[in-house]
């Protein structure tokens, strides 16, 4: 065996390595120091993130081919690093929102079991991304879903993390029983788990069942829109959402969305891209148009934070798959980027609720009535949130949206335009609702809801960084044009 | 040439904004006009080494044998949104780039140090500086760029800025009003700019100035003879930014702005309004120069607008009762002088005398306008109104403020030695040149222009002395300063070889006079005095007289022509009429309409389909299945 194939695999092992001395960090502390753990994680973490960020800036990174390693099970390329970079700032930024989070008296003693869940979740994510074989494919997806049942319940005093965390296995096994049963038809019709040779049996075309592959792949994307929460496979989110303590959340609606959706990508451009146009095109089309307006009608009705921006990014999962259905290399460059920024937008707006929440332990938009009165910072973090959610200029949002519906109609069919057509106008929808937000702190009277209170360092130092974020990424053009080098359109 | 200077040029006022407008309120006014002040000391120096290099040092960059070069210090990438349609920030270093460099960094500085006094114990004094630093970035970027591109980029802050500087006296309803007037006269130039600009580079696919000017028979070639309405595509392109030109320039018939921006505070109209701003047109014009010369219907638009406007604003200054408004319609007339001195320039006529002698008289121009409206300002700080019937007689309480006022007038009328006399000169000859009907025309204009100055020289310093309940007295050092100093450079910066530095396509010219030209050109400027010693110098009845010698001419020129009206006219009663109400309508009852209906349907369906989320996983699995098989069956049955 030729052991340099590890080489290829060096983000993961440098994962495995942050994750190991957390974890030796935990057991072996005296419990005086247990409370720096989180301190530590966030360096180790940053640390390892900046040298994945080094590596996937530097030019000659950027001109590699993709590495197949493990006779063709695990692939990496300039646009796997590029993704995992991504995942590994977001990831970060929801650890240093866990902090103040994770020193409360009834976390504290097992905080250490966070960030090892959270690393461990993210070592499976990886694995979903640079899969090429639907077995290691299968191990990430497990690998990345059980922890974060685990998670979700970590607030155990409180009963709604419990259900919340039981509603999320149940549905977590049923959709990943539904998805390996999806598997096992392709196996049975192409004879191989390889990414490669499905792909090549599914383009030969011969003696290969098309309707049994429909089936198959009905399956295969069901399961996935589980993990991206596609209506109507998206039932769990609001109640795992809402029950979930608050960077459990912020964790599953970016970080485990945004793996999943390349994931997705990937399943569907390399595996099945000969059957786009007979078959997944039109089952993504359907998809998208009913998870945008589906969760848009939904947002518009919640009064809870969190379960407002459980169906809100819903409907951003819809807008993502726009990228996916694109089926050109801008579709692959806008994903990413539509993914990153949504990270930073999405995070800030996650940032302003948990600082509130460990602050007051409220979470209803009505609570939120002159925010702007009592803590203007805070209020001026959420507008800007809401407007980069909502794709209001020059805020990073709008740029992400303009690229990925580009990056649609690039594709050039008329059923493609009508579908950005609707897209566009649940855009309209989808502003009212993140307005009522904006409406709510600046404009309604306040009622005795939110005091005057400084939220911690941590939580200031995520907010800046998201708000950096909201700000910068899209009026300075190299971030996208870096994306769209490296995925070559 | 290293980048870190011209660029510290442009950032050091963009941070200044920053500072102030964010920090500005936690300052002491103190501070805060010192910290700009001395910010812009600093850009004024870095600026001048700059353009002092770019001059003298003889480097191979910038100087080939005599020909000066145009050399690009650095150009970014900002927006590139394909390999071809690249939007880029960056410095142009050329001779009029270079040249603004030395005006801009001038005027701001004694705008600046002028402000400290003339503005001193103003609400707002720190907004006040934020303001002149955002306005000089922008205009320094306006003038460096390197393409068109970046120049509208800046034009439009340019824009912002003169408005937010118009309207800086935000309680006062004539300052909104004008500030908003600016605007929006500006905005619907800068329209035509705008189109001009795309129809441009949609033929030539270029934004950069250097590609454009450097091939202008390319630029021809490349709209392939297309015509539109009879007039070649190329003609309309460069007359449509010529019209952006016009916004900012105050030609007619878009100049009904500047006069009514004069509502803001006066060292904003020395800087903005005399010296910098409204001479973006020009400058406009002069860098796409060799542009212009390949189409040359629209080099005549050029000179037949500024004749016009040079007589028509003339005509108008001689009535203005505001002292502010008479050099405003004075600025405009002088603008217009460049204006056709760029019309009528042509490489055949004295190797492009008139642009050179556009961009002299631009320089000349700057100086002694801003220390007109400087000393207007000292004049108006003094007797606390903007009208010559308020003052009288202040030689004798003003005297520094006297003597460099007449310094000023003596320069505009063009008597030698003083710069205007000079750059007018040069004007003047290059329009004999290409026509004499243009040259008689003009200096009838020169004439005018001696008149109406001292006609305001007479009434303030001499005339009849009205009673001051204070009595006037000199302005402090920090406004006294910058008068002398421009008094200083207004006596000789008409004796500076400017052809050796700023000519067309940079071949060094030797300025010759012209002895028939500069004779009579004095000749007319004297009688114009004398004209105005005459009826002005003491309290007589010969004004009156004059005026009842031409009533209508005299009332339709106190109106202005009635230009307001007319505009006030079409946008009231055609365009609110006929357009905004159908529109309003439209908007009321469709756009609305549909939106509320989307509101409702979107309320209703969300309503309708709530039982969805039902909390109970069980359904939630349920309806996972039905899901994947309604997915996996509809598709089958598609596929079939």
């Amino acid at each position: 065996m030729d052991y340099s194939q590890f080489l290829a695999m060096k983000q993961e092992i440098g994962l495995l390595v942050v994750f190991v001395l957390i974890f030796l960090n935990d057991t072996f502390l005296p419990a005086r120091a247990q409370g720096s753990i989180g301190k530590i994680c966030v360096l180790l973490f940053g640390l390892f993130t900046a040298w994945g960020l080094a590596m996937g800036l530097c030019p000659e990174a950027c001109s590699h081919d993709a590495v197949l390693a493990f006779s063709g099970m695990y692939e990496t390329s300039p646009v796997i690093l590029n993704i995992k970079n991504i995942l590994n700032v977001g990831a970060l930024i929801v650890m240093i929102q866990g902090l103040r989070w994770a020193d409360q008296e009834m976390i504290r003693i097992r905080r250490g079991e966070f960030y090892e869940l959270l690393l461990i979740t993210l070592f499976g994510m990886y694995l979903m991304i640079s899969a090429r074989h639907f077995l290691l494919f299968i191990i990430g997806l497990e690998t990345a879903s059980l922890p974060l049942a685990a998670m979700v319940a970590f607030d155990k005093h409180r009963y709604e993390s419990h259900e919340a965390a039981v509603k999320y296995i149940l549905t977590a096994v049923f959709s990943s029983a539904i998805f390996l049963m999806g598997l096992s038809f392709v196996y049975g019709l192409t004879g191989s788990l390889y990414f490669s040779k499905i792909g090549a049996a599914v383009a030969a075309g011969s003696g290969i069942d098309l309707v049994g592959l429909i089936i198959a792949l009905a399956f295969v994307i069901s399961g996935m829109g589980f993990k991206l929460s596609l209506v109507p496979f998206h039932l769990w989110t609001a109640d795992v959402y809402q029950g979930a303590p608050t960077p459990v959340t912020s964790y599953l609606s970016v970080i485990s969305k945004g793996s999943a959706a390349f994931a997705f990508l990937v399943i569907l451009w390399q595996v099945f891209g000969e059957i786009y146009s007979e078959a997944w095109e039109w089952m993504l089309y359907a998809l998208i148009i009913i998870t945008i307006t589906v969760g848009n009608l939904f947002a518009i009705r919640q009064r809870n934070m969190k379960r407002f921006l459980a169906f809100s990014s819903i409907s951003q999962a819809g807008y993502i798959m726009l990228g996916v259905i694109a089926f050109n290399n801008m579709g692959l460059s806008a994903l990413m980027y539509y993914i990153l920024v949504y990270i930073f937008s999405n995070l800030a707006a996650f940032g302003v609720i948990g600082a509130i929440e460990n602050a007051t332990g409220k979470v209803s938009m009505d609570n939120y009535n002159g925010l702007y009165k009592t803590n203007p910072r805070l209020a001026f973090t959420m507008m800007l949130a809401m407007f980069s959610l909502a794709g209001i200029p020059p805020f990073a949002g709008f740029f992400s949206k303009f690229f990925i519906f580009t990056s649609a109609i690039n594709q050039g069919s008329v059923a493609i335009y009508i579908l950005v057509l609707i897209a566009l106008i649940n855009t309209i929808i989808s502003l009212y609702y993140y307005l009522l937000v904006v409406k709510a702190m600046f404009i309604n009277q306040e009622d005795g809801g939110i005091a005057s209170f400084r939220s911690a360092c941590s939580e200031r130092v995520a907010m800046w960084i998201c708000v950096a974020g909201i700000i910068f990424l899209g009026i300075v053009s190299c971030f996208y044009n870096h994306l769209l080098t490296i995925a070559g359109a | 040439m290293d980048f870190v200077i011209p660029l510290l040029i442009l950032a050091i006022p963009l941070c200044m904004f920053l500072l102030l407008g964010i920090l500005g309120m936690k300052m002491s006014p103190k501070v805060a006009g010192t910290l700009g002040t001395l910010g812009m000391g600093t850009v004024f120096v870095l600026a001048y080494y700059t353009a002092f290099t770019y001059f003298f040092s003889g480097s191979a960059d910038f100087v080939n044998g005599t020909d000066r070069l145009q050399y690009i210090v650095f150009n970014v990438d900002w927006l590139a949104f394909t390999p071809e349609l690249v939007i880029r920030l960056g410095f142009l270093l050329d001779p009029i780039s270079a040249m603004m460099l030395i005006v801009i960094p001038t005027i701001s500085f004694m705008v600046h140090l002028y402000s400290l006094g003339y503005m001193h114990g103003e609400k707002g004094f720190q907004r006040y500086y934020a303001f002149l630093s955002l306005f000089s970035f922008s205009m320094l970027g306006l003038v460096v760029a390197t393409n068109i591109f970046q120049m509208y980029i800046f034009w439009e802050l340019v824009g912002a800025s003169s408005y937010l500087l118009i309207g800086f006296y935000y309680t006062r309803p004539a300052a909104v009003s004008a500030s908003k007037k600016a605007f929006i006269v500006t905005r619907f130039a800068d329209l035509g700019f705008l189109i001009g600009i795309l129809i441009l580079s949609f033929y030539t696919d270029t934004f950069n100035f250097i590609d454009m000017t450097s091939n202008p028979q390319g630029v021809l070639a490349s709209t392939g003879g297309a015509t539109f309405m009879g007039a070649s595509v190329l003609t309309w392109a460069l007359v449509l930014i010529y019209m952006g030109g016009m916004g900012k320039s105050a030609m007619m018939p878009l100049h009904i702005w500047l006069p009514d921006a004069m509502e803001g505070p006066t060292p904003v109209s020395a800087l903005i309004h005399a010296a910098t701003m409204v001479v973006a047109g020009v400058y406009l014009v002069a860098r796409m120069f060799p542009v212009y010369l390949v189409e040359t219907a629209a080099l005549e638009v050029v000179l037949v607008v500024g004749a016009i406007t040079a007589l028509y604003a003339a005509m108008v200054a001689c009535t203005q009762i505001d002292i502010k408004r008479v050099l405003a319609f004075s600025t405009i007339s002088q603008i217009a002088f460049m204006m056709v001195a760029l019309g009528v320039a042509r490489p055949d006529i004295h190797e492009g005398l008139g642009y050179m002698a556009s961009m002299f008289h631009l320089f000349t121009h700057a100086m002694f306008k801003a220390l007109l409206f400087m000393g207007a300002g000292a004049l108006i700080h003094a007797v606390h109104s903007n009208d010559y019937t308020a003052m009288g007689g202040l030689r004798k309480y003003m005297p520094i403020c006297h003597i460099t006022f007449l310094i000023g007038c003596l320069a505009i009328a063009g008597i030698p030695p003083f710069a205007g006399f000079w750059s007018k000169d040069e004007i003047l000859v290059a329009v004999y040149d290409y026509s004499t009907f243009w040259g008689v025309w003009m200096t009838f204009v020169a004439g005018l222009t001696a008149f109406y100055m001292f006609r305001l020289y007479y009434l303030i310093f001499w005339w009849n002395e009205p009673v001051y309940h204070h009595k006037p007295h000199d302005a402090p050092w920090t406004m006294s300063v910058p008068l002398i100093f421009l008094a200083a450079v207004s006596v000789v910066a008409g004796l500076i070889p400017f052809g050796k530095f700023v000519t067309w396509q940079g071949h060094e010219y030797i300025i010759h006079m012209n002895v028939t030209v500069a004779t009579i050109s004095v000749i007319v400027a004297l009688c114009g005095i004398l004209l105005a010693r005459t009826m002005y110098r003491k309290e007589n009845t010969l004004p009156a007289r004059v005026k009842a010698f031409w009533p209508w001419l005299h009332k339709a020129a106190l109106h202005r022509f009635y230009w307001d009206e007319l505009y006030l006219f079409i946008t009231h009663k055609i365009i609110f009429n006929g357009i905004c109400r159908p529109i309003a309508w439209f908007d009321r009852h469709i756009i609305d309409g549909s939106m509320d209906g989307l509101a409702y349907v979107t309320n209703k369906a969300s309503y309708a389909i709530r039982g969805f989320q039902s909390g109970n996983v069980q359904m939630y699995v349920w309806w996972y299945l039905i899901g994947v098989l309604l997915l996996g069956a509809i598709t089958t049955i598609c596929v079939l």
